[in-house]
Protein backbone atom coordinates (compact mmCIF):
# COMPACT_ATOMS: atom_id res chain seq x y z
CA UNK A 1 0.00 0.00 0.00
CA UNK A 2 1.46 3.36 -0.92
CA UNK A 3 1.61 6.17 1.60
CA UNK A 4 -0.06 9.46 0.78
CA UNK A 5 1.93 11.22 -1.90
CA UNK A 6 4.22 8.24 -2.42
CA UNK A 7 4.48 6.03 -5.47
CA UNK A 8 3.49 2.37 -5.21
CA UNK A 9 6.03 0.14 -3.49
CA UNK A 10 6.44 -3.54 -4.29
CA UNK A 11 7.63 -6.04 -1.71
CA UNK A 12 9.75 -9.11 -2.34
CA UNK A 13 9.11 -12.59 -0.88
CA UNK A 14 10.81 -11.57 2.39
CA UNK A 15 8.64 -8.48 2.74
CA UNK A 16 11.46 -6.09 1.91
CA UNK A 17 10.59 -3.01 -0.09
CA UNK A 18 11.60 -2.86 -3.71
CA UNK A 19 11.00 0.80 -4.51
CA UNK A 20 11.28 2.22 -8.00
CA UNK A 21 15.00 3.00 -8.49
CA UNK A 22 14.60 4.98 -11.72
CA UNK A 23 15.73 8.59 -11.70
CA UNK A 24 12.65 10.68 -12.49
CA UNK A 25 14.63 13.26 -14.54
CA UNK A 26 11.97 15.93 -14.07
CA UNK A 27 14.23 18.92 -13.43
CA UNK A 28 14.33 22.12 -15.38
CA UNK A 29 18.06 22.61 -16.04
CA UNK A 30 19.61 25.99 -16.82
CA UNK A 31 23.40 25.85 -17.12
CA UNK A 32 24.71 24.70 -13.76
CA UNK A 33 21.41 25.37 -11.99
CA UNK A 34 18.38 23.10 -11.76
CA UNK A 35 14.96 23.11 -10.15
CA UNK A 36 12.28 20.47 -9.71
CA UNK A 37 8.92 19.97 -8.02
CA UNK A 38 8.97 17.21 -5.38
CA UNK A 39 5.25 17.21 -4.62
CA UNK A 40 4.43 13.97 -6.40
CA UNK A 41 7.80 12.28 -5.94
CA UNK A 42 8.72 9.75 -3.27
CA UNK A 43 11.66 10.28 -0.92
CA UNK A 44 13.73 7.85 -2.95
CA UNK A 45 12.89 9.59 -6.23
CA UNK A 46 13.79 13.02 -4.81
CA UNK A 47 17.15 11.81 -3.56
CA UNK A 48 17.87 10.00 -6.83
CA UNK A 49 17.08 13.17 -8.76
CA UNK A 50 19.36 15.22 -6.49
CA UNK A 51 22.27 12.79 -6.92
CA UNK A 52 21.76 12.54 -10.65
CA UNK A 53 21.85 16.33 -10.98
CA UNK A 54 24.86 16.85 -8.74
CA UNK A 55 26.98 13.80 -9.55
CA UNK A 56 26.19 13.20 -13.22
CA UNK A 57 24.93 16.45 -14.71
CA UNK A 58 27.47 18.83 -13.17
CA UNK A 59 24.76 20.89 -11.46
CA UNK A 60 26.04 23.03 -8.59
CA UNK A 61 22.84 24.81 -7.57
CA UNK A 62 19.59 22.87 -7.08
CA UNK A 63 16.21 24.10 -5.83
CA UNK A 64 13.68 21.53 -4.62
CA UNK A 65 10.14 22.87 -4.61
CA UNK A 66 7.39 21.38 -2.39
CA UNK A 67 9.47 18.96 -0.31
CA UNK A 68 6.29 18.43 1.72
CA UNK A 69 7.95 17.53 5.06
CA UNK A 70 9.00 14.16 3.64
CA UNK A 71 11.62 12.23 5.56
CA UNK A 72 15.28 11.62 4.72
CA UNK A 73 15.66 14.23 1.98
CA UNK A 74 19.09 15.47 0.93
CA UNK A 75 21.01 12.76 2.76
CA UNK A 76 24.46 11.52 1.80
CA UNK A 77 25.43 14.46 -0.44
CA UNK A 78 29.22 14.30 -0.41
CA UNK A 79 30.30 17.19 -2.57
CA UNK A 80 30.29 20.98 -2.60
CA UNK A 81 27.11 22.34 -4.11
CA UNK A 82 24.17 24.53 -3.20
CA UNK A 83 20.77 23.00 -2.39
CA UNK A 84 17.64 24.98 -1.54
CA UNK A 85 14.58 23.24 -0.16
CA UNK A 86 11.67 25.57 -0.77
CA UNK A 87 9.66 24.26 2.20
CA UNK A 88 9.89 21.96 5.19
CA UNK A 89 11.61 18.60 5.64
CA UNK A 90 10.60 15.68 7.83
CA UNK A 91 12.84 13.44 9.90
CA UNK A 92 16.52 12.72 9.10
CA UNK A 93 16.94 15.52 6.54
CA UNK A 94 20.47 16.34 5.31
CA UNK A 95 22.09 13.55 7.31
CA UNK A 96 25.66 12.39 6.62
CA UNK A 97 26.44 15.26 4.27
CA UNK A 98 29.97 16.40 3.49
CA UNK A 99 30.33 19.74 1.76
CA UNK A 100 27.02 21.12 0.53
CA UNK A 101 25.53 24.48 1.39
CA UNK A 102 21.88 23.83 2.19
CA UNK A 103 19.11 26.35 2.76
CA UNK A 104 15.83 25.01 4.12
CA UNK A 105 13.05 27.57 3.76
CA UNK A 106 10.88 25.94 6.38
CA UNK A 107 11.08 23.57 9.32
CA UNK A 108 12.84 20.24 9.86
CA UNK A 109 11.73 17.24 11.90
CA UNK A 110 13.73 15.05 14.26
CA UNK A 111 17.36 14.11 13.63
CA UNK A 112 18.19 16.54 10.87
CA UNK A 113 21.86 17.03 9.94
CA UNK A 114 22.80 13.90 11.87
CA UNK A 115 26.46 13.01 11.40
CA UNK A 116 27.02 16.04 9.20
CA UNK A 117 30.72 16.20 8.33
CA UNK A 118 31.15 19.59 6.64
CA UNK A 119 29.23 22.28 4.83
CA UNK A 120 26.53 24.68 5.94
CA UNK A 121 22.84 24.12 6.69
CA UNK A 122 20.58 27.11 7.37
CA UNK A 123 17.03 26.38 8.56
CA UNK A 124 14.65 29.35 8.40
CA UNK A 125 12.16 28.01 10.95
CA UNK A 126 12.13 25.45 13.79
CA UNK A 127 13.81 22.07 14.17
CA UNK A 128 12.76 18.96 16.06
CA UNK A 129 14.64 16.96 18.65
CA UNK A 130 18.06 15.40 18.06
CA UNK A 131 19.05 18.11 15.60
CA UNK A 132 22.73 17.77 14.75
CA UNK A 133 23.16 14.46 16.56
CA UNK A 134 26.76 13.22 16.25
CA UNK A 135 27.50 16.45 14.37
CA UNK A 136 31.11 16.32 13.13
CA UNK A 137 31.81 19.53 11.27
CA UNK A 138 30.47 22.53 9.41
CA UNK A 139 27.90 25.06 10.53
CA UNK A 140 24.22 24.48 11.31
CA UNK A 141 22.04 27.55 11.82
CA UNK A 142 18.46 27.19 13.09
CA UNK A 143 16.65 30.51 13.03
CA UNK A 144 13.74 29.21 15.13
CA UNK A 145 13.65 26.89 18.14
CA UNK A 146 14.90 23.33 18.51
CA UNK A 147 13.65 20.32 20.46
CA UNK A 148 15.45 18.18 23.01
CA UNK A 149 18.93 16.65 22.80
CA UNK A 150 20.31 19.04 20.17
CA UNK A 151 23.90 18.14 19.35
CA UNK A 152 23.83 14.92 21.33
CA UNK A 153 27.25 13.28 20.93
CA UNK A 154 28.46 16.33 18.98
CA UNK A 155 32.03 15.77 17.79
CA UNK A 156 32.81 19.10 16.10
CA UNK A 157 31.41 22.00 14.12
CA UNK A 158 29.10 24.77 15.25
CA UNK A 159 25.37 24.66 15.95
CA UNK A 160 23.66 28.05 16.23
CA UNK A 161 20.06 28.27 17.48
CA UNK A 162 18.42 31.68 17.46
CA UNK A 163 15.46 30.53 19.60
CA UNK A 164 15.16 28.28 22.62
CA UNK A 165 16.09 24.62 23.07
CA UNK A 166 14.73 21.63 24.97
CA UNK A 167 16.35 19.41 27.55
CA UNK A 168 19.65 17.53 27.47
CA UNK A 169 21.28 19.72 24.85
CA UNK A 170 24.87 18.71 24.22
CA UNK A 171 24.41 15.38 26.00
CA UNK A 172 27.74 13.50 25.80
CA UNK A 173 29.18 16.31 23.65
CA UNK A 174 32.79 15.65 22.71
CA UNK A 175 33.95 18.66 20.72
CA UNK A 176 32.57 21.63 18.81
CA UNK A 177 30.42 24.58 19.84
CA UNK A 178 26.77 25.37 20.38
CA UNK A 179 25.31 28.86 20.55
CA UNK A 180 21.74 28.84 21.92
CA UNK A 181 20.35 32.37 22.01
CA UNK A 182 17.18 31.54 23.96
CA UNK A 183 16.38 29.43 27.02
CA UNK A 184 17.47 25.82 27.46
CA UNK A 185 15.81 22.96 29.33
CA UNK A 186 17.03 20.53 31.95
CA UNK A 187 20.39 18.80 31.90
CA UNK A 188 22.41 21.11 29.67
CA UNK A 189 25.63 19.42 28.53
CA UNK A 190 25.05 16.34 30.66
CA UNK A 191 27.90 13.80 30.75
CA UNK A 192 29.92 15.77 28.25
CA UNK A 193 33.56 15.16 27.42
CA UNK A 194 34.47 18.57 26.02
CA UNK A 195 33.24 21.31 23.71
CA UNK A 196 31.70 24.69 24.47
CA UNK A 197 28.06 25.72 24.85
CA UNK A 198 26.97 29.36 24.90
CA UNK A 199 23.47 30.20 26.17
CA UNK A 200 21.68 33.55 25.90
CA UNK A 201 18.59 32.79 27.98
CA UNK A 202 17.75 30.93 31.15
CA UNK A 203 19.28 27.53 31.90
CA UNK A 204 16.72 25.30 33.62
CA UNK A 205 19.48 23.09 35.02
CA UNK A 206 23.02 22.01 34.22
CA UNK A 207 23.78 18.38 33.54
CA UNK A 208 26.46 16.34 35.24
CA UNK A 209 29.95 17.77 34.70
CA UNK A 210 28.72 20.85 32.84
CA UNK A 211 30.13 23.98 34.49
CA UNK A 212 30.38 27.72 33.75
CA UNK A 213 33.48 28.60 31.72
CA UNK A 214 35.75 31.62 31.70
CA UNK A 215 34.98 34.07 28.91
CA UNK A 216 37.89 35.06 26.65
CA UNK A 217 38.40 37.44 23.73
CA UNK A 218 38.49 34.38 21.50
CA UNK A 219 34.90 33.61 22.48
CA UNK A 220 33.78 37.12 21.52
CA UNK A 221 35.66 37.00 18.23
CA UNK A 222 34.27 33.57 17.35
CA UNK A 223 30.64 34.44 18.08
CA UNK A 224 30.73 37.82 16.34
CA UNK A 225 32.34 36.22 13.30
CA UNK A 226 29.67 33.52 13.05
CA UNK A 227 26.82 36.01 13.48
CA UNK A 228 28.39 38.24 10.82
CA UNK A 229 28.80 35.35 8.34
CA UNK A 230 25.16 34.32 8.62
CA UNK A 231 23.76 37.85 8.92
CA UNK A 232 22.18 37.11 12.29
CA UNK A 233 22.45 40.62 13.71
CA UNK A 234 24.13 41.42 17.01
CA UNK A 235 24.64 38.41 19.28
CA UNK A 236 22.88 38.51 22.65
CA UNK A 237 24.75 38.45 25.95
CA UNK A 238 25.79 34.85 26.41
CA UNK A 239 26.92 32.59 29.23
CA UNK A 240 29.63 30.05 28.51
CA UNK A 241 29.53 26.43 29.68
CA UNK A 242 32.33 23.92 29.41
CA UNK A 243 33.16 20.46 30.71
CA UNK A 244 34.27 20.20 34.34
CA UNK A 245 36.35 17.15 33.41
CA UNK A 246 35.58 15.32 36.62
CA UNK A 247 33.37 12.57 35.27
CA UNK A 248 35.64 10.75 32.84
CA UNK A 249 39.35 9.97 32.61
CA UNK A 250 41.23 12.80 30.93
CA UNK A 251 44.86 11.66 31.04
CA UNK A 252 45.09 11.88 27.22
CA UNK A 253 46.64 8.47 26.97
CA UNK A 254 45.67 5.93 24.37
CA UNK A 255 44.56 2.60 25.88
CA UNK A 256 47.80 0.97 24.72
CA UNK A 257 49.88 3.78 26.29
CA UNK A 258 47.92 3.53 29.51
CA UNK A 259 48.86 -0.13 29.77
CA UNK A 260 52.55 0.81 29.52
CA UNK A 261 52.29 3.59 32.13
CA UNK A 262 50.25 1.56 34.54
CA UNK B 1 6.94 2.90 17.70
CA UNK B 2 3.27 3.84 17.04
CA UNK B 3 1.95 7.13 15.70
CA UNK B 4 -0.65 9.46 17.18
CA UNK B 5 -2.62 12.33 15.73
CA UNK B 6 -5.24 14.83 16.80
CA UNK B 7 -7.30 17.53 15.18
CA UNK B 8 -9.74 20.04 16.65
CA UNK B 9 -11.76 22.68 14.81
CA UNK B 10 -12.98 25.85 16.46
CA UNK B 11 -15.42 26.80 13.72
CA UNK B 12 -17.90 23.94 13.60
CA UNK B 13 -18.04 20.60 11.89
CA UNK B 14 -15.64 19.28 9.28
CA UNK B 15 -15.08 15.91 7.57
CA UNK B 16 -12.90 14.64 10.41
CA UNK B 17 -13.35 10.99 9.44
CA UNK B 18 -11.64 11.37 6.09
CA UNK B 19 -9.11 13.88 7.43
CA UNK B 20 -8.02 11.62 10.26
CA UNK B 21 -7.75 8.74 7.78
CA UNK B 22 -5.34 10.74 5.64
CA UNK B 23 -3.30 11.69 8.70
CA UNK B 24 -3.06 8.13 9.95
CA UNK B 25 -2.42 6.57 6.55
CA UNK B 26 0.57 8.87 6.06
CA UNK B 27 2.04 7.43 9.29
CA UNK B 28 1.39 3.80 8.42
CA UNK B 29 5.13 3.15 8.65
CA UNK B 30 4.93 3.92 12.40
CA UNK B 31 2.48 1.10 13.04
CA UNK B 32 0.79 -1.20 10.54
CA UNK B 33 -0.84 -3.59 13.03
CA UNK B 34 -4.01 -1.74 13.89
CA UNK B 35 -5.61 1.67 13.47
CA UNK B 36 -8.07 3.45 15.71
CA UNK B 37 -10.16 6.60 15.79
CA UNK B 38 -12.00 8.59 18.45
CA UNK B 39 -14.36 10.87 16.56
CA UNK B 40 -16.63 13.51 18.02
CA UNK B 41 -19.80 14.24 16.08
CA UNK B 42 -22.66 16.57 16.87
CA UNK B 43 -23.47 16.26 20.62
CA UNK B 44 -26.78 14.54 21.18
CA UNK B 45 -29.19 13.81 24.00
CA UNK B 46 -29.04 10.21 22.86
CA UNK B 47 -26.33 7.82 24.02
CA UNK B 48 -24.06 6.37 21.33
CA UNK B 49 -22.46 3.03 22.11
CA UNK B 50 -19.89 1.24 19.98
CA UNK B 51 -19.31 -2.39 20.91
CA UNK B 52 -17.93 -5.57 19.49
CA UNK B 53 -19.00 -9.19 19.89
CA UNK B 54 -15.69 -10.74 18.83
CA UNK B 55 -12.20 -9.76 17.78
CA UNK B 56 -11.00 -9.51 14.22
CA UNK B 57 -8.82 -12.56 14.69
CA UNK B 58 -11.19 -14.63 16.85
CA UNK B 59 -11.07 -18.19 15.44
CA UNK B 60 -13.94 -18.75 13.00
CA UNK B 61 -14.96 -22.15 14.35
CA UNK B 62 -18.23 -23.97 13.55
CA UNK B 63 -19.97 -22.17 16.41
CA UNK B 64 -18.74 -18.68 15.52
CA UNK B 65 -21.74 -17.33 13.62
CA UNK B 66 -24.24 -18.89 15.99
CA UNK B 67 -22.35 -17.43 18.95
CA UNK B 68 -22.44 -13.96 17.39
CA UNK B 69 -26.20 -14.23 16.88
CA UNK B 70 -26.82 -15.36 20.45
CA UNK B 71 -24.58 -12.71 21.98
CA UNK B 72 -26.06 -9.97 19.84
CA UNK B 73 -29.58 -10.95 20.90
CA UNK B 74 -28.47 -11.03 24.53
CA UNK B 75 -26.98 -7.51 24.30
CA UNK B 76 -30.25 -6.21 22.87
CA UNK B 77 -32.23 -8.02 25.56
CA UNK B 78 -30.08 -6.49 28.30
CA UNK B 79 -30.40 -2.99 26.83
CA UNK B 80 -34.15 -3.38 26.90
CA UNK B 81 -34.03 -4.73 30.44
CA UNK B 82 -32.25 -1.56 31.58
CA UNK B 83 -34.82 0.63 29.90
CA UNK B 84 -32.53 1.70 27.09
CA UNK B 85 -34.65 2.27 24.00
CA UNK B 86 -32.72 1.45 20.82
CA UNK B 87 -33.30 4.20 18.26
CA UNK B 88 -30.86 2.86 15.70
CA UNK B 89 -28.64 -0.19 15.41
CA UNK B 90 -25.96 -0.34 12.71
CA UNK B 91 -23.95 -3.45 11.90
CA UNK B 92 -20.54 -2.04 10.93
CA UNK B 93 -18.89 -5.42 10.49
CA UNK B 94 -20.01 -8.91 11.42
CA UNK B 95 -18.69 -8.33 14.94
CA UNK B 96 -18.78 -4.53 15.47
CA UNK B 97 -21.92 -2.49 16.09
CA UNK B 98 -23.04 1.10 16.62
CA UNK B 99 -26.18 1.63 18.62
CA UNK B 100 -28.02 4.86 19.42
CA UNK B 101 -30.04 4.76 22.61
CA UNK B 102 -32.54 6.75 24.56
CA UNK B 103 -31.21 6.17 28.04
CA UNK B 104 -31.01 8.33 31.13
CA UNK B 105 -29.66 5.80 33.61
CA UNK B 106 -26.16 5.10 34.92
CA UNK B 107 -23.67 4.59 32.08
CA UNK B 108 -21.38 2.40 34.20
CA UNK B 109 -24.25 0.03 34.92
CA UNK B 110 -25.11 -0.03 31.23
CA UNK B 111 -21.52 -0.79 30.20
CA UNK B 112 -21.06 -3.43 32.89
CA UNK B 113 -24.33 -5.18 32.07
CA UNK B 114 -23.57 -5.28 28.35
CA UNK B 115 -19.96 -6.40 28.86
CA UNK B 116 -21.17 -9.20 31.10
CA UNK B 117 -22.23 -10.95 27.89
CA UNK B 118 -19.35 -13.28 26.92
CA UNK B 119 -16.81 -11.82 24.45
CA UNK B 120 -18.54 -8.42 24.37
CA UNK B 121 -16.48 -5.25 24.75
CA UNK B 122 -17.88 -1.74 24.84
CA UNK B 123 -15.47 0.38 22.80
CA UNK B 124 -17.03 3.74 23.59
CA UNK B 125 -20.02 5.25 25.27
CA UNK B 126 -21.12 8.87 25.27
CA UNK B 127 -23.16 11.61 23.70
CA UNK B 128 -20.72 12.52 20.93
CA UNK B 129 -17.70 10.17 21.20
CA UNK B 130 -17.40 7.23 18.84
CA UNK B 131 -14.36 4.93 18.97
CA UNK B 132 -13.66 2.81 15.92
CA UNK B 133 -10.65 0.50 15.88
CA UNK B 134 -9.66 -2.61 14.05
CA UNK B 135 -6.72 -4.42 12.53
CA UNK B 136 -4.99 -3.04 9.45
CA UNK B 137 -4.06 0.39 8.17
CA UNK B 138 -6.21 3.51 8.19
CA UNK B 139 -7.64 3.06 4.70
CA UNK B 140 -8.67 -0.50 5.54
CA UNK B 141 -10.39 0.49 8.79
CA UNK B 142 -11.97 3.64 7.37
CA UNK B 143 -13.31 1.69 4.42
CA UNK B 144 -14.73 -1.08 6.59
CA UNK B 145 -16.45 1.34 8.94
CA UNK B 146 -17.49 3.96 6.34
CA UNK B 147 -15.65 6.81 8.07
CA UNK B 148 -15.35 9.03 5.02
CA UNK B 149 -18.85 10.39 5.76
CA UNK B 150 -18.15 11.21 9.42
CA UNK B 151 -18.38 14.92 10.19
CA UNK B 152 -17.48 16.40 13.55
CA UNK B 153 -15.46 18.92 15.51
CA UNK B 154 -12.49 16.96 16.84
CA UNK B 155 -10.78 13.61 16.63
CA UNK B 156 -7.77 11.63 17.66
CA UNK B 157 -6.21 8.60 16.02
CA UNK B 158 -3.53 6.00 16.44
CA UNK B 159 -1.53 3.62 14.29
CA UNK B 160 -0.13 0.77 16.36
CA UNK B 161 3.04 -1.21 16.18
CA UNK B 162 2.27 -3.91 18.73
CA UNK B 163 5.07 -4.36 21.25
CA UNK B 164 3.81 -5.31 24.69
CA UNK B 165 0.42 -6.88 23.99
CA UNK B 166 -1.36 -8.83 21.26
CA UNK B 167 -2.36 -7.65 17.84
CA UNK B 168 -6.10 -7.43 18.43
CA UNK B 169 -8.81 -4.82 18.80
CA UNK B 170 -8.53 -4.82 22.59
CA UNK B 171 -4.88 -3.81 22.28
CA UNK B 172 -5.62 -1.08 19.75
CA UNK B 173 -5.99 2.59 20.65
CA UNK B 174 -7.81 4.90 21.34
CA UNK B 175 -9.00 3.90 24.79
CA UNK B 176 -12.30 4.99 26.14
CA UNK B 177 -12.08 6.05 29.80
CA UNK B 178 -14.51 3.46 31.12
CA UNK B 179 -17.00 4.24 32.60
CA UNK B 180 -16.80 7.99 31.98
CA UNK B 181 -18.75 9.44 29.10
CA UNK B 182 -16.98 10.98 26.09
CA UNK B 183 -13.33 10.71 27.26
CA UNK B 184 -10.65 8.96 25.17
CA UNK B 185 -6.86 8.80 24.92
CA UNK B 186 -4.16 7.83 22.44
CA UNK B 187 -0.63 7.33 23.69
CA UNK B 188 2.86 6.82 22.33
CA UNK B 189 5.32 5.47 24.90
CA UNK B 190 5.52 3.14 27.88
CA UNK B 191 4.38 3.62 31.47
CA UNK B 192 6.73 2.02 33.97
CA UNK B 193 4.35 2.31 36.94
CA UNK B 194 1.46 0.74 35.04
CA UNK B 195 0.75 -2.01 37.54
CA UNK B 196 0.73 0.39 40.51
CA UNK B 197 -1.85 2.61 38.85
CA UNK B 198 -3.86 -0.32 37.59
CA UNK B 199 -4.17 -1.69 41.13
CA UNK B 200 -5.00 1.75 42.57
CA UNK B 201 -7.71 2.38 40.00
CA UNK B 202 -9.10 -1.14 40.33
CA UNK B 203 -9.40 -0.57 44.08
CA UNK B 204 -11.45 2.52 43.21
CA UNK B 205 -13.88 0.31 41.33
CA UNK B 206 -12.61 0.62 37.78
CA UNK B 207 -11.90 -2.30 35.50
CA UNK B 208 -9.75 -2.45 32.42
CA UNK B 209 -10.57 -3.90 29.05
CA UNK B 210 -6.99 -4.54 27.97
CA UNK B 211 -3.48 -5.33 29.17
CA UNK B 212 -2.25 -2.09 27.61
CA UNK B 213 -0.65 0.59 29.79
CA UNK B 214 -2.26 3.34 27.73
CA UNK B 215 -5.73 2.50 29.03
CA UNK B 216 -4.54 3.61 32.47
CA UNK B 217 -4.09 7.18 31.25
CA UNK B 218 -7.67 7.47 30.04
CA UNK B 219 -9.20 6.19 33.28
CA UNK B 220 -6.72 8.14 35.42
CA UNK B 221 -7.62 11.44 33.71
CA UNK B 222 -11.36 10.78 33.71
CA UNK B 223 -11.30 9.98 37.41
CA UNK B 224 -9.44 13.21 38.16
CA UNK B 225 -12.01 15.16 36.14
CA UNK B 226 -14.88 13.41 37.89
CA UNK B 227 -13.35 14.64 41.16
CA UNK B 228 -13.47 18.23 39.94
CA UNK B 229 -10.21 18.79 38.07
CA UNK B 230 -10.22 20.43 34.68
CA UNK B 231 -8.69 18.47 31.82
CA UNK B 232 -5.58 20.65 31.97
CA UNK B 233 -5.21 20.20 35.75
CA UNK B 234 -5.60 16.43 35.43
CA UNK B 235 -3.02 16.30 32.66
CA UNK B 236 -0.52 18.40 34.61
CA UNK B 237 -0.93 16.13 37.62
CA UNK B 238 -0.30 13.12 35.36
CA UNK B 239 3.22 14.37 34.65
CA UNK B 240 4.05 13.73 38.30
CA UNK B 241 1.98 10.60 38.79
CA UNK B 242 2.84 8.64 35.65
CA UNK B 243 6.37 7.28 35.22
CA UNK B 244 7.93 6.39 31.93
CA UNK B 245 8.13 7.99 28.54
CA UNK B 246 4.94 9.26 27.00
CA UNK B 247 3.32 11.67 24.67
CA UNK B 248 -0.43 11.35 24.86
CA UNK B 249 -3.52 13.12 23.57
CA UNK B 250 -6.74 13.21 25.56
CA UNK B 251 -10.11 14.30 24.20
CA UNK B 252 -13.35 15.15 25.92
CA UNK B 253 -16.66 16.24 24.47
CA UNK B 254 -15.40 19.78 23.95
CA UNK B 255 -11.60 19.79 24.33
CA UNK B 256 -8.37 18.24 23.13
CA UNK B 257 -5.18 18.21 25.19
CA UNK B 258 -1.64 16.95 24.78
CA UNK B 259 1.04 16.14 27.36
CA UNK B 260 4.71 15.23 27.04
CA UNK B 261 6.79 13.68 29.79
CA UNK B 262 9.98 15.22 31.18
CA UNK B 263 12.22 13.24 28.84
CA UNK B 264 10.42 14.29 25.64
CA UNK B 265 11.42 10.97 24.19
CA UNK B 266 8.35 10.62 22.01
CA UNK B 267 7.75 13.04 19.17
CA UNK B 268 4.92 15.45 18.55
CA UNK B 269 4.58 18.23 16.00
CA UNK B 270 2.04 21.00 16.49
CA UNK B 271 0.28 23.26 14.02
CA UNK B 272 -2.03 25.93 15.37
CA UNK B 273 -4.22 28.30 13.36
CA UNK B 274 -7.22 30.45 14.25
CA UNK B 275 -9.73 27.80 13.24
CA UNK B 276 -7.77 24.58 13.62
CA UNK B 277 -5.19 22.78 15.75
CA UNK B 278 -3.53 19.69 14.30
CA UNK B 279 -0.94 17.54 16.06
CA UNK B 280 0.84 14.37 15.04
CA UNK B 281 3.94 12.30 15.62
CA UNK B 282 5.24 13.51 12.27
CA UNK B 283 4.60 16.67 10.28
CA UNK B 284 3.90 14.58 7.22
CA UNK B 285 0.58 13.63 8.84
CA UNK B 286 -0.45 17.26 9.22
CA UNK B 287 0.61 17.94 5.66
CA UNK B 288 -1.73 15.16 4.57
CA UNK B 289 -4.63 17.51 5.35
CA UNK B 290 -2.88 20.84 4.77
CA UNK B 291 -1.05 20.49 1.50
CA UNK B 292 0.99 23.67 1.72
CA UNK B 293 3.83 25.11 3.76
CA UNK B 294 2.84 25.64 7.41
CA UNK B 295 4.57 26.82 10.56
CA UNK B 296 4.95 23.99 13.05
CA UNK B 297 7.00 23.24 16.15
CA UNK B 298 7.63 20.51 18.72
CA UNK B 299 6.15 21.17 22.19
CA UNK B 300 8.81 20.84 24.87
CA UNK B 301 9.25 18.27 27.62
CA UNK B 302 6.79 18.57 30.48
CA UNK B 303 4.40 20.68 28.41
CA UNK B 304 0.63 20.40 28.68
CA UNK B 305 -1.51 22.17 26.08
CA UNK B 306 -5.31 22.15 25.89
CA UNK B 307 -7.64 23.59 23.26
CA UNK B 308 -11.42 23.98 23.34
CA UNK B 309 -13.54 23.38 20.25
Amino acid sequence: MAAVGESAINYDARGLAEPDAAVPKVSEIDGTSAEFDAHDLSTRQINLELRWLINEQGITDVTVRNPGAKHSLGVGILTRCKITFDGSLGYFGCGIIDGPEVHIKGRVGWSSCENMMSGVVVIDSNAGSLTGAAFRGGDLVVKGRVGARTGIDQKGGTIIVMGSAGSMNGFMMQRGRQIICGDVGHGLGDSRYDGTIYVGGKVRSLGIDCVPGEWTDADTEFIERKFRIYDLGAPPALQKFVCGKKLYNYDNLEPSERKLVL
Amino acid sequence: MCGIAGIIYKDGEHPIGSEMTRMLQSMKHRGPDSTGYALYGQPSNLVIMRYKLADANTPRDFEYEDRLRRHRAEVERRLAALGAHVKELEEETEYAFRVTLEYSGDLKRLADFVEDVPDVEVLSLGHSLEIIKDLGDAETVAGGYHLSDFNGTHAIGHVRMATESDVDISGAHPYWAYPFSDVAVVHNGQLTNYFQWKRRLERSGHRFQSECDSEIIAVYLAEKMSEGSTLEEAMRQSLDDLDGVFTYICVTKDALGVAKDEMAAKPLVLYEADDLVAIASEEIAIRAILDHEIETYDPYEGEVLVWQR
